[in-house]
Order: structure tokens, then sequence, then C-alpha cells
């Protein structure tokens, strides 16, 4: 039997034990830090939310003057009166479209090469190269773009024309069949602007893209492979349907990227103010590229047109990023993705 | 396996399985490929390349080796279709398929980063070779001068410039918003993290208007590295806050606890242990928001205005960088420019690199656990290590 050891307390002194006094309230040393962090924090919502509320601000007196014809007018002619953004949100669009068209099947084979077929030693080291790919300034993507491949971009949009020149899109106000092809008109296009933004939105999409699909419960793919799958059928049955999210997330935020991208379009396209679906033609214009070619000479009134257009582009831009963001977290596989 | 049903009759049967009989299909190998595996699929690219020779550059009208390239991976999938089905079954020939499609998109990409990198120092070597390309400013040199004159000092001390001044201003603001973001907390924090957010879509040709339209337009002040650095400030809070942010979260919480139930204050556990875990992956956001910053060139084309000249005070008018020397240069009718900014590209493609090394190096000295220097160790404990 096992008997408690009785303490008499009569023979230990105690004093009178009150609780320690709990305070949630910060004290001393943590009353400063609360302060300043709390401080700073609000110094960067000030300046941060600053932007935005300053760009909202800047653009009503602009869209009460033109009111939805901003959104509709195609030309930029500040003198005449009369501008909108019809034509540059097309133009941005579709070099997007075009860049979105090439980079979402390469990144997602990408990603997939590298979480499921590459060899597990050189796993890290393609990881690495995917995200200095991503560092790579995008002024040297423009510059490959525009050097070396817009001629072969061009020869290709030719042969576009011929064989598919029926599709609208495919479309270039020129002879296809001339004796001397017009090179002209098939450079400076969406098609070439889109080839180099696609250089700069892949790697970002693919790392997205790599990233869920590496989270991917190893037991159901082990169980897939056990039930005698193939390496295919295992990744078209757990890793793709696992990493939708992903694969939808990526391709936002890479598009939320190719919306904005401005140098890169602005060296290789010729600026024109026509909304036009032909993307292999030469002649389009950018949100971005409008205000990097239009800011230097703009008046009081036109500079307010130039913040209102990069408002609509910040504001389409953010709910493609909110968006993606939410997808890539709704996703099973959206825990602990830093999108 | 073989467990096949004996005609239906009333009775059960177990069903006979034979453990000894071979299966009937060959199963596909998950492991290494066996020299069988390996030699078709060898043989199959190679088959495939010879094909695409003679259709592309005999047979059809489609000359150049853009289109050998494209006919040979579509023929080397043709190929693959083909040579399966004659070993394997449907299931075995849509998967090697699809490992061909995956492996050759893989391959496209990183072709396409090779020949990036590679076009730049192909077109850019010459002038690197001079050493005044490195310690030269453009003033008075004419656009047909030959390569031993001018150089782009003034662009690189430009960029360290504004990008010193843009850290200075980001490093501590990001990094005290991450910490007030995880550590804090409040509601007040919601909202911060929130509009954080968002703004990390602003575009960076936006920051660079913004800043264009306040600080030059608005306020009177000269285009000039001081503007351009706000420029790019302005881009990259958003985006090493968030980065640091991310970065925070994933200290874990027990280590917090534990320094707390020591009796530590917030601040003291803030600066002792949670930043110092944290610290590889603090630096790796912060190199990598810098390695972005540096190459950026649409904030810094509406706020620096172009010298040819070294210009060291930032609030002193124009202010060349790299990224805008590159631009100019590209845009430059003449051969020579050209050929120089794709030098600088060189240089720029160079520093990004080293700045991505660097970061992988600090990354990766996360598992190493560094013992305090010799110096330290004999050293009396202050009061602080004591308490």
């Amino acid at each position: 039997m096992t008997t408690l050891p009785a303490v008499d307390s009569s023979f230990i002194d105690v004093p009178e034990v009150a609780p320690r006094k709990l305070a949630r309230k910060a004290s001393g040393v943590d009353r400063v830090f609360e302060l300043t962090a709390s401080a700073i924090g609000a110094t960067v919502l000030l300046i941060t939310g600053g932007i935005g509320a300053f760009l909202a601000w800047q653009s009503v007196p602009t869209l009460e003057h033109y009111g939805w014809s901003f959104f509709t007018e195609s030309a930029w002619q500040p003198e005449a009166d009369s501008l909108g953004i019809g034509a540059v949100l097309v133009g941005t669009l579709s070099v997007a479209a075009v860049a979105m068209a090439i980079a979402f099947p390469l990144a997602v084979l990408t990603a997939l090469f590298i979480s499921e077929y590459a060899p597990a030693n050189l796993k890290a080291t393609l990881i690495s190269l995917v995200d200095l790919m991503a560092a790579v300034p995008s002024i040297i993507y423009g510059m490959w773009g525009y050097f070396l491949v817009m001629p072969h971009a061009a020869a290709f949009a030719l042969w576009l024309q011929q064989n598919f020149g029926w599709i609208p899109i495919f479309q270039v106000d020129s002879d296809p069949n001339a004796a001397v092809w017009d090179v002209s008109r098939y450079v400076g296009s969406a098609f070439c602007a889109g080839i180099a933004v696609a250089m700069m939105v892949l790697p970002m999409s693919c790392a997205v893209m790599r990233q869920v699909f590496s989270q991917t419960p190893p037991g159901e793919k082990e169980a897939a492979l056990a039930l005698g799958s193939t390496r295919w059928g295992m990744v078209r049955t757990v890793v793709i349907p696992f990493g939708r999210g992903g694969i939808i997330g990526g391709t936002m935020l890479g598009l939320g990227r190719a919306l904005g991208e401005t140098i890169a379009v602005l060296l290789i396209i010729s600026p024109d103010f026509v909304i036009k679906p032909r993307l292999l033609e030469v002649g389009t214009n950018t949100v971005s590229a409008l205000i990097a070619g239009r800011f230097g000479d703009a008046s009081a009134a036109q500079l307010s047109a130039l913040l209102t257009a990069g408002f609509v582009l910040f504001v389409i831009t953010l709910i493609v990023n909110t968006l993606a963001a939410i997808i890539v977290n709704r996703s099973r596989s959206g825990a602990g993705t830093d999108a | 396996m073989a467990t096949q049903a004996p005609e239906r009759t009333r009775a059960t049967f177990l069903p006979v399985s034979d453990p000894d009989a071979p299966p009937q299909h060959p199963r596909p190998g998950l492991g290494k490929p066996t020299s069988e595996e390996s030699f078709t699929l060898v043989g199959t690219w190679v088959a495939a390349l010879a094909m695409a020779w003679l259709v592309t550059q005999r047979l059809l009208p489609l000359g150049g080796w853009a289109w050998l390239v494209v006919a040979w991976l579509a023929l080397g999938i043709l190929f693959t279709v083909v040579i399966g089905f004659m070993t394997g079954r449907r299931v075995d020939v849509v998967d090697r398929v699809a490992g061909a499609v995956i492996t050759s998109g893989a391959l496209v990409v990183g072709a396409a980063l090779v020949s990036t990198v590679a076009f730049v120092i192909f077109r850019g070597w010459e002038p690197l070779l001079h050493a005044n390309f490195f310690i030269d400013d453009m003033s008075g040199v004419g656009p047909r001068d030959p390569f031993d004159r001018g150089g782009i000092a003034h662009a690189i001390v430009g960029s360290a410039i504004q990008l010193g001044i843009a850290i200075a201003v980001t490093l501590p603001l990001g990094i005290a918003t991450a910490v007030f973001m995880t550590e804090v907390g409040g509601r007040l924090a919601g909202v911060v993290r929130t509009i954080v957010e968002a703004m990390t879509a602003l575009p960076s040709i936006v920051a660079g208007l913004f800043i264009y339209t306040v600080l030059i337009v608005a306020v009177g002040f000269p285009r000039s590295g001081f503007a351009a650095a706000m420029a790019l400030s302005v881009m990259m809070l958003p985006i090493i806050a968030r980065a640091a942010d991310v970065v925070l979260r994933v200290v874990p919480g027990g280590l917090r606890e534990a320094s707390l139930a020591l009796g530590a204050s917030r601040w003291s556990t803030v600066w002792h242990v949670v930043l110092p875990t944290a610290r590889p992956g603090l630096a790796t956001a912060v190199i990598l928001g810098v390695a972005r910053g540096v190459g950026e060139t649409s904030p810094v084309l509406l706020t620096s205005g172009v010298a040819s000249f070294m210009v060291t005070n930032p609030t002193d008018g124009v202010m060349n960088s790299l990224p805008l020397y590159i631009f100019k240069g590209a845009r430059s009718p003449e051969p020579m420019d050209i050929e120089r900014a794709f030098a600088a590209a060189t240089v720029l493609l160079i520093l990004v690199l080293a700045l991505f090394v660097v970061a992988r190096v600090v990354a990766r000295t996360r598992t190493t656990a560094r013992r305090p220097s010799l110096l330290r160790r004999f050293r009396r404990p202050t009061q602080q290590e004591t308490r």
C-alpha cells in the first residue's frame, strides 16, 4: 500500500501565496518593440496603400471626363481630346494570350519533368536553373526576342498565314504568296512580343507548379504504381489531379506578370493604336508600353490619363493575382505553398 | 494475375493462379532502363533525326535548322508510337509518348535558356576584352568609336548607387513589416498583409509612373538617381516584405514558445531566436528581391534620365544604370552601340548570376551548425548572455 507523504504545513512557514499577476499588456522593452513595429507597419501600409489610393484618385477626373469611351476608344490623341485604352487593352490581352499559349504547356511539361521524370541527382540543379531563369532580367529576354527570335518568328508567322490563314487570328494584311516576302509586315507583332514575354512568365509558373507537384503524397503515388500503373498513369491519375490548383494558380500568376511586362514588349513591338485580332501582323500596343512611350511629352491631363491606364492595368493584375492566390490556397495541395 | 474464370456453372471455383507463369505482357520498369530499353530509346531518336533530315532538307521545301528540329521532335514522337506498338500494349505506348513529350518539353525550355545566355555572350564578348570597358564612361565617345574607348563604369556605378539607396530603404522597412505581421499581429497586421500582398501585383512601370508623377512632376525634383532609387524601392518593398513574411511564418512556433517560457521578452525572442533562425531564408529573400531590382528597366526608364558620364551624386541630375544603358543601346541603329549593349547585358547577367549563387550559398548554410569563433569562446560572457 502506498501512502502519500503527508506534509504538515504548520511546520513550514509558508507565506501567503498570491498568484503571480499576469498581464497581457506589454511593458518596458516590449511596449517599445510593439509600438515601433506597429508604427513601421502603419508606415508601410500608408506608403503602399497610398500608391493604390493615389492612382485611384488620379483616375477619377479622367474617367469623369471621358466616361466609358475611355475603355472603348482606340485612338490616343490628346491634342484632339480623344483618347482611350481600347486598343492598348486588346493589345495587352493579346500579347498576354500569346505568352500564355506558349508558356503554359511548356511550364506544365517542365514542372512534370523536374518533379517526376528527372533523375534524382539532377533535380536540385534543375530547380536552381528554373529559379535562375526567373531571375534573368526582362531586358535580356527582350534582346533575345528582338535580335535572335524575331526573324524566325516572322518566318513561322508567314508559314502560319499560308497554311492557317483562314483563321482570323492568323490573317495578315499582306500577300502570303508574293514573290518577295514582305518581312516588315510580320515583325513587331503581338506574336513576336508574346514569345519574349513567355520566356519571362514560364519559370514563374513552372516554379509554382513544381512546388505543388512535389507535395503529392508519396503514398498515393506508390499506391498507383503498386496497382500496376505506368509512370504516366501515375502522373495522370495522382499527380495532376493533386496539383490542379497549382497548375491553375501558377498559370494565373504568370498571366499577372505577362500583363504588366514592359521592356521586352517595348523593345519588340511597333506601336499602333488599332483594335485588331490579327496577332501575326505588325503593330500592336500594350498599356505598359503606352506608358513608357508617352510619359515624357505628357501634359498634366495626359499624365492623369496615363495614370488611369496604369490603374486599370493594376486592377486587372490585382484581380488575376488574387484569384490565383485563392485557387492555390483552396486546392488540396495549397497548404504551405507561397505562390 | 492469371485468374481465368472457368465456364459458368453453378459450382463455385477457387480462382486458379500460377505464381510461376510469366506475366502476359512485359511490365514497364520504373527503375533504371534495361539495355534493351535504352537501345530502343536511342534508336528511335537517331532514326527520327535521320528521317527529319531527309524530309526537311531533301524532300520538302522546309530548309533551315529550325524546321529540322521541329521535324525531329514530331517524328521522334511518331516513331516512339510505332516502336511502342511493336513491343507493348496501348498503355505502354501512351506511357512512352508521355515520357517523350514531357522530356522534350523540358529540353525545349532548357534550350531556350541556354540560347539566351549563349546569344548574349556571343554578341557581346568583344568589348568585354578591353579593360577600359569596365573603368571608363561613355563621355565624349561616339557611336562609331572602337571598343578600346569608352566603357560602362558610369552605368555600373549608377546601378550600384540606385540599388544601394533602394536596399537601404526597403531592407529595414520590409523586414520590420514582416516582423510586425508575424510577431505582433492583430487586426492592423491583417490589413497590412492584405495591402502588401495586393501591391506585389503593381506592375513595375506603374511604380515608375507614380514616382514620376509625384516626385518629378508635382514636387519638381530633378530626374536623378534618387528618384530612380525611390521607384525601385516602391517596386521592391512589397516583394521583400512578402517574401520575408513567408520566411518568418515558417519559423517553428516551439522555438518562440521556448524562448518566452525561459522568460525572454518578446523583443529579445524576435532578436535572438526568430531572426537568427530565419536568417538564411531572409538573406535569400532579400538577394532575390535585389536581383529582381537590378534588372528592372521600366521604373528607371521613367525616373533617372540617361547620362553618358559618371555621376556619383544621386540627387544631382540624370544618372545612368545598367538596364537603361542596355535598353538605349539595343534601340540604337548603330551596330557598335548594339554590341556594347550586349556586352553590358553580359555584365548584368553575370551580376545576377553572382547574386543568385550567393543566395544559394547563404540558403545552404542552414544545415551546418556553426561553432562560435575562438575569440568568442574565450571572451567573458556579457551580461546579456548570462541572463
